[in-house]
């Protein structure tokens, strides 16, 4: 009965492993996801994220977080990979990691972005561009009898949109409401023209179910999530129950 | 140039970003711990600092007055961490019952 409120005992989280890239999907242009199989990985949640290092032959190493991108899987461990300018640990995971290398992996790390299934309460998610990752792991978490889900995912640009097919496969079920923001460019015929995420543009078309107030994680560049917090506010949204994730100065 | 670490630049991260060098540390996750800044006085949760990194440290600010309260770096051969703008560090524990034993409706 006694469960650990983060998977993982603690020497466990702090271990770093060998991981094994087993494959690799293109989401975008500029995103890949890797499928690592780590030896005796403890699990995680979704939100988590697991610190990757990577060490030079001369000894330098650099280490960087990524969050997960899809929920505990045996020694699975999908991470999203968005190349950044002059990312030098990103570009390499993007480009130069082949299937059969290894990188060395901690975690999961991080119980503050999390969400837990079980947890009461409906569900808003609002990411910008790769801040999307954290929170697909949480919609791919969803079982029989989970809470809906509402997903407002701003983009600068259609071809921008990473899981884009599996999005469409979500929206089309009943628990969750999916919508895109363009920003620079939206789609021919789009009903929304293209502009940055507005307070319309999180009010949910259907309604919540006996005004339960939702969970809200906002994830993405630390423009794009400090707007949004601040007009999830604007909205009546409890600040208690709004969780933020920053990832980087550049926004969508 | 940016001078990491330096306010006058939008932080690129927040204190999510500092599980990882923490876990090292700490025996139980320290994101959600609230810190008090030693400046303003403010409370906030160790993942909703403004975080500047990562090389060659993660820099973790007060979202409430920009103050510098905690620093981490981690060395070849050890984790370097300056508490030295915070006055406490509450840390939630598990207790018994579970959380998610607990019927949250009971609770209003």
């Amino acid at each position: 009965m006694a469960r650990a409120a983060v998977p993982g005992g603690l020497s466990a989280r702090r271990a770093w492993r060998d991981a094994t890239l087993v494959e690799r999907r293109p989401e975008t242009d500029s995103a890949v996801t890797l499928v690592l199989d780590v030896d005796g990985w403890p699990g995680h949640l979704p939100g988590q994220h697991v610190d990757v290092r990577l060490t030079a032959p001369d000894g330098y190493t650099a280490t960087r977080s990524y969050s997960v991108s899809a929920p505990e899987h045996g020694d699975r461990v999908e991470l999203t990979i968005q190349r950044v300018p002059d990312g030098e640990v990103s570009t390499f995971l993007a480009d130069g990691l082949a299937v059969g290398d290894a990188v060395r992996l901690r975690g999961p790390v991080g119980g503050w972005f999390v969400w837990r299934p079980g947890q009461a309460g409906p569900v808003l998610l609002v990411a910008g561009g790769s801040g999307i990752v954290p929170l697909m792991a949480m919609l791919r978490a969803r079982v029989a009898g989970s809470p809906p889900f509402r997903l407002v995912y701003s983009v600068r640009e259609p071809d921008d949109v990473i899981y884009r097919d599996e999005l469409a496969a979500i929206a089309a079920t009943d628990d969750v409401e999916v919508r895109l923001v363009h920003t620079r460019r939206a789609p021919e015929g789009a009903a929304r023209p293209a502009g940055r995420l507005q307070g319309t543009d999180l009010l949910t078309a259907t309604g919540w179910d006996g005004g339960d107030p939702p969970t809200c994680y906002v994830c993405g560049p630390t423009g794009f999530v400090e707007s949004a917090a601040d007009l999830l506010v604007g909205l009546g949204h409890a600040a208690d129950r709004i969780r933020t994730e920053r990832f980087g100065p550049s926004g969508p | 140039m940016t001078i990491p670490g330096h306010p006058g630049a939008e932080a690129a991260y927040d204190g999510n970003l500092m599980a990882g060098p923490l876990s090292e540390l700490f025996a139980l996750d320290v994101t959600v711990a609230v810190v008090r800044c030693r400046g303003c006085g403010a409370s906030s949760e160790v993942a909703t600092l403004r975080v500047y990194g990562p090389e060659p440290g993660l820099v973790g600010r007060c979202p409430g007055c920009d103050d510098v309260l905690l620093r981490v770096v981690r060395t070849p051969d050890a984790v370097w961490l300056d508490l030295g703008g915070v006055t406490s560090l509450r840390v939630p524990a598990p207790r018994v019952p579970l959380e998610e034993d607990v019927d949250r409706s009971a609770q209003t």
